[in-house]
């Protein structure tokens, strides 16, 4: 009988059915950090239950902590970063905290550190841990009381999904990126779209992609609803996964980690690459967005109340104008960072483009390197100067910062963000904060600009 | 044992209402479960100065003592945060009625004993209407039939069959599942060394 990939990955780690049609999954590791974990230890020590494998845990400090300086900003900051550092002592857990050279963003950190092969179930109480399905494993975000679950039992109480087959075909045109193909499933699955299935991205443009690539892809698989990401793993995602501190000796080898030839998915969704633009958000949900050669929608003649209730809100929170040119929204601030968009490879695309150019007037821009080891890598290869003579403050500090600003990187009321994230819900950057989700690129040409503006009408500065 | 879940239901027909709409994350900065309730939708029922917001649903007669909601399509998406859940329990509300919720929010409410009910989007349409109207009284969702009434109105929904044994008995999952221990190492006893992560080496 074929399989699909996932049917694979939940087959291989499924420990027993349970009553009611769930099953219990085994986790081969699973990642913590600050902010969703502490009352899943106090919940362990409330039930006296001990930590089942130690070994199979990390937990990184990414969430609160601030990226201008190392300190905590705020005691209540410093309580959650300490409280996750006495429960790993505590329990035998490896933490990377503060100042360690292995800290930084957790989905960042995990494959930097060999901890993620092919044939893998991680979890992690953060939506983004889709993020693995690159390496074709199965990666998947928790709640806090899962996380307890998966402290004190190594498993999860787990519910078959569904499965979708996400072919992306031909070739992606110049300046397109991960970025934009994501943004594009986005926008034609819709926010929800994926509820209840998991997503298995295919074709000759994913199978294009670097590896940094397909995890932008794999991690914004949440924004249309998928409780899962996945990639077939070939020769990149074997030789990333190779060679670094904790690959040695780490290897599922009971499967070829593919779909099966001719194996059926319950729904499958083709995009043409060619015709995917860069994209930029326009709205409040990451379904809502548009070519950079594109307008602020004014809506369809046929759009039910409904719809048009929720266009007009969403126009009305951006302070946009509906049928305005999106090249003409003036920026604030330019974000360059997060689980979706800081990994090297990322800040590479954008110091091509700021390389001998300068941030517009007025626009504050920051950019944040996804771990420690990234900016060390950057800082390297000189891109850290590239950045700054631009105008971007780079930041000696590695976290989310200010994609979700838990830490001191807040969005003002009505400010106005060009950012490489993932997310541009009401108040997620600060509270009346407005996001335009675009690539790193498109970000580092919009803070030149000081307003959306296409990434390809800037040709790199000769070397 | 909880079976039946009634109550006064109030509207809230935004699609993809995330979670930080539901615990903005300025609440987030805790190590505990409790005191939760204020930040539950805090942008929506106060302004930036704290005042109530009168508009608002939950701010209006009689919508104030609502424990069920009839939400927009797609609630509960983005972020992981239980916080959302721990916060609306902590409101009081009992059970949310949509067409689709996003699968980590619904895993979250199943271990917190909120009850998400699907319902087709005639349904939905149905109780928008029904939970807007100041007289209309209470909803019935009935956890073992699987089924909701409202005066003369019923209607089914949809909920797997674990979710439904789950919020009607109630039940520690992680206890629960520790009654598995012989099956988790017998499954551990076949995993071989290279399938062994160990962050401490």
């Amino acid at each position: 009988m074929t399989r699909t990939l996932y049917d694979k990955l939940v087959d291989t780690h499924k420990v027993c059915d349970l009553p009611g049609g769930d099953i219990l999954l085994y986790v081969d590791f699973h990642i913590m950090n600050e902010y969703t974990s502490p009352q899943a230890f106090s919940g362990l020590e409330q039930k006296g239950l001990k930590v089942w494998r130690p070994e199979a845990h990390l937990s990184v400090v990414d969430h609160v902590n601030p990226t201008r300086s190392r300190a905590p900003h705020d005691a209540a900051s410093k309580v959650l970063i300490d409280n996750l550092e006495a429960n790993c002592t505590k329990h035998g857990i490896a933490f990377y905290g503060l100042g360690d050279r292995r800290q930084g963003i957790e989905h960042v950190v995990v494959p930097e550190q060999g901890l993620v092969s092919p044939g893998m179930v991680i979890a992690c109480g953060d939506s983004h841990t889709t993020t693995y399905g690159a390496f074709g494993a199965l990666g998947f975000g928790i709640g806090t009381s899962e996380v307890e679950h998966v402290l004190a039992t190594q498993t999860l109480r787990y519910k078959r999904l569904k499965t979708m087959l996400v072919e992306v075909e031909g070739d992606l045109a110049a300046g397109v990126t991960a970025k934009d193909i994501i943004m594009k499933v986005v926008q034609v699955v819709g926010a929800g779209g994926a509820n209840g299935y998991a997503v298995e991205f295919a074709g000759v443009a994913i199978r294009a992609q670097g590896m940094a690539g397909r995890m932008t892809i794999c991690n914004m698989a949440v924004e249309l609803g998928g409780r899962a990401a996945l990639i077939a793993a070939d020769d990149k995602a074997y030789g990333m996964a190779a060679g670094k501190p904790h690959s040695d000796g780490l290897a599922f080898d009971s499967e070829q980690w593919a779909s099966d030839e001719g194996a059926e998915f319950d729904r499958i969704v083709t995009i043409d690459a060619a015709e995917i633009p860069p994209l930029v958000s326009w709205g409040t949900s990451p379904d809502q967005s548009v070519s950079i050669e594109g307008f602020v929608p004014d809506g369809a003649a046929d759009m039910t109340p409904k719809a048009k209730a929720a266009l007009d809100r969403a126009i009305a929170y951006m302070g946009l104008t509906a049928g305005q040119s999106v090249q003409d929204i003036r920026i604030d601030s330019a974000f360059i960072g997060s689980c979706t968009n800081s990994r090297i490879e990322d800040l590479r695309a954008a110091a091509k483009v700021l390389k001998g150019r300068k941030v517009a007037a007025g626009v504050q821009a920051i950019i944040v390197p996804g771990s420690t080891l990234t900016r060390m890598q950057a800082e390297a290869e000189g891109l850290d100067k590239i950045f700054a003579d631009a105008g971007f403050d780079w930041r000696p500090e590695s976290g989310c910062s200010m994609c979700l600003a838990m830490n001191d990187d807040i969005a003002m009321d009505g400010e106005r963000v060009a950012s490489s994230t993932n997310r541009n819900f009401e108040g997620r950057q600060g509270r009346g904060a407005r996001t335009h989700l675009m690539s790193p690129a498109m970000v580092a040409a919009a803070a030149i600009s000081g307003h959306l503006a296409d990434v390809r009408s800037f040709t790199p500065e000769p070397e | 044992m909880k079976k039946t879940i009634k109550g006064i239901a109030a509207p809230l027909s935004l699609a993809n209402v995330d979670t930080d709409v539901i615990m903005p994350k300025r609440f987030l900065i805790t190590i505990t479960r409790e005191g939760l309730a204020d930040g539950t939708f805090a942008d929506l029922r106060f302004d930036n100065e704290g005042e109530v917001r009168p508009d608002f649903i939950l701010n209006k007669q009689p919508w104030t003592t609502a424990n069920i909601l009839v939400v927009g399509d797609n609630f509960g998406c983005g972020s992981s945060r239980e916080h959302a859940v721990w916060g609306m329990r902590q409101l009081g509300i009992d059970a949310c009625i949509g067409t689709s919720f996003a699968g980590i929010f619904y895993d979250n409410a199943r271990k917190n004993g909120l009850a998400l009910p699907i319902v087709s989007s005639e349904t939905q349409g149905d109780l928008l209407q029904l939970a807007s109207d100041a007289n209309g009284g209470e909803i019935s969702i009935d956890l073992e039939t699987r089924t909701i009434t409202a005066g003369d109105f019923k209607a089914p929904f949809e909920m797997d069959d674990a979710t439904q044994t789950a919020l009607i008995r109630g039940r520690d999952d992680t206890m629960d599942s520790l009654e598995y221990v012989d099956a988790i190492r017998a499954f551990e006893a076949r995993l071989s060394d290279t399938m062994r992560v160990s962050v401490i080496r």
